[in-house]
């Protein structure tokens, strides 16, 4: 018998569930070697050769060269182990949120900052609050 | 005998910490979040517990894949502030309460509630931020604290009304333990969020308000939230709010609202805040 899994028909989102967790498992253990000052400086001096030490896929590979986080989502990656790469880049959540949205991290701060992206997917503008 | 005297939800967002830590407190963006604590501050001062049991999720810090509990009990002596890829936070190692955090764990899962138990972690900013919300930068915490580590990364979280039905537990447990011990229980996450894909930013105010009404007088009636409904309405990390429900079944049916406070954004995040007394 199959799981319910509703949460599939959800715009925008990917549930980090079973299923995603065991495809992403490689890519998100490499993101948690990122927690050792030791293994950011290596990674940093040839990214290439340190992905190239864990069993992941070639697409992960490349979306983790790429800095793509929606390719890597879609590819069992979970934010808060992709979090490990963007604080190794020196970045933040909110970079990270808003290059995933497709907008400028200006856009997106403004948006943030009136409220916030109203459930149904659309800025939420009369939502404002404070 | 310990009791449980007061019950404090917040949300955990990293970037709160970062703007503590750069002392940016002040700054026109984060001024106005850090306001909100200044009752809250001064309330605990009045209201100093002695140990805080403190229910959050660890962000893939503590743990990775390789191990993931639904439940997790820290049991040990201290903690360190664990480095999420920045170096750890700049704030005191938190001090453990051992003996209480074990009579809670042979408690619980006496009462069908099978925790994990972890005598060695580090513990993250949903943690940490909770605690310099509180109690601001000190050198040492002032209190002892509990870390009560909910799964919340891999889908499925626990459902609310498990989580509500352990915070009882979790109550029975601290009211049966043999020391004159001052125990609040802190829920934290939340409230609405989204970090990831193209509905990153999400923010669904109507649900949070209607969350913090009922934390106060129907929280039965939260605990029949769905997980659909959370990730739908209040976003994919919005779910964090079950571990709210921990804190409230752990306080008395009838409680009074000390103090709410809730705003939008702090960095991607609806931030929720509220103190609840057991009604004497």
């Amino acid at each position: 018998m199959s799981l319910d899994k509703p949460y599939k028909d959800i715009p925008g989102t990917t549930v980090f569930d079973a299923e995603q967790s065991r495809v992403g498992y490689h890519l998100n253990m490499f993101c948690m070697s990122l927690m050792k000052s030791a293994n950011r400086e290596r990674f940093k001096s040839n990214e290439r050769a340190y992905l190239d030490e864990w069993p992941m896929s070639e697409e992960q590979k490349a979306a983790v060269m790429a800095r793509d986080y929606n390719r890597m989502i879609a590819l069992g990656g979970n934010i808060y182990f992709l979090a490990k790469l963007f604080a190794t880049d020196g970045k933040s959540y909110q970079y990270a949120a808003a290059l995933m949205t497709g907008m400028s991290q200006e856009d997106y701060a403004k948006m943030m900052l009136h409220g916030g992206r109203a459930p149904e997917g659309h800025s939420a503008g009369e939502r404002r609050d404070g | 005998m310990a009791k449980v005297t007061a019950g404090v939800t917040t949300s955990h967002v990293p970037a709160i910490g970062a703007a503590l830590d750069l002392g940016k407190s002040r700054d026109a963006y984060w001024a106005p979040l850090f306001r909100g604590f200044e009752f809250s501050k001064r309330w605990i001062e009045d209201n100093r517990p002695d140990v805080v049991l403190l229910v959050y999720n660890d962000h893939a810090s503590a743990f990775s894949l390789e191990i993931i509990p639904t439940f997790a009990i820290g049991c040990a002596a201290s903690f360190n502030p664990a480095d999420e890829g920045w170096g750890a936070r700049p704030v005191p190692v938190v001090q453990g309460h051992p003996e209480l955090a074990s009579h809670i764990a042979q408690s619980v899962i006496q009462q069908d509630f099978d925790l994990t138990i972890v005598n060695h972690m580090d513990v993250d900013h949903g943690l940490t931020v909770p605690l310099s919300l509180m109690f601001g930068q000190p050198q040492a915490w002032p209190c002892r604290v509990i870390p009560f580590a909910v799964n919340v990364v891999q889908y499925p979280p626990p459902s609310g009304n498990r989580c509500y039905q352990l915070g009882k537990a979790i109550r029975r447990a601290i009211d049966s333990f043999d020391g004159d011990l001052k125990v609040q229980i802190w829920g934290t996450g939340g409230m609405s969020h989204q970090l990831q894909g193209k509905r990153a930013g999400l923010i669904n105010s109507e649900f949070d308000r209607r969350f913090l009404d009922r934390m106060v007088d129907d929280p039965e009636a939260l605990t029949r939230i769905s997980h659909l409904e959370y990730v739908r309405d209040a976003g994919s990390e919005g779910i964090e709010l079950v571990m709210w429900l921990i804190m409230r079944g752990a306080l008395n049916t009838k409680v009074d609202e000390i103090y709410r406070f809730y705003h939008v954004p702090a960095s991607n995040t609806a931030l929720g805040h509220m103190i609840l007394e057991n009604r004497s």
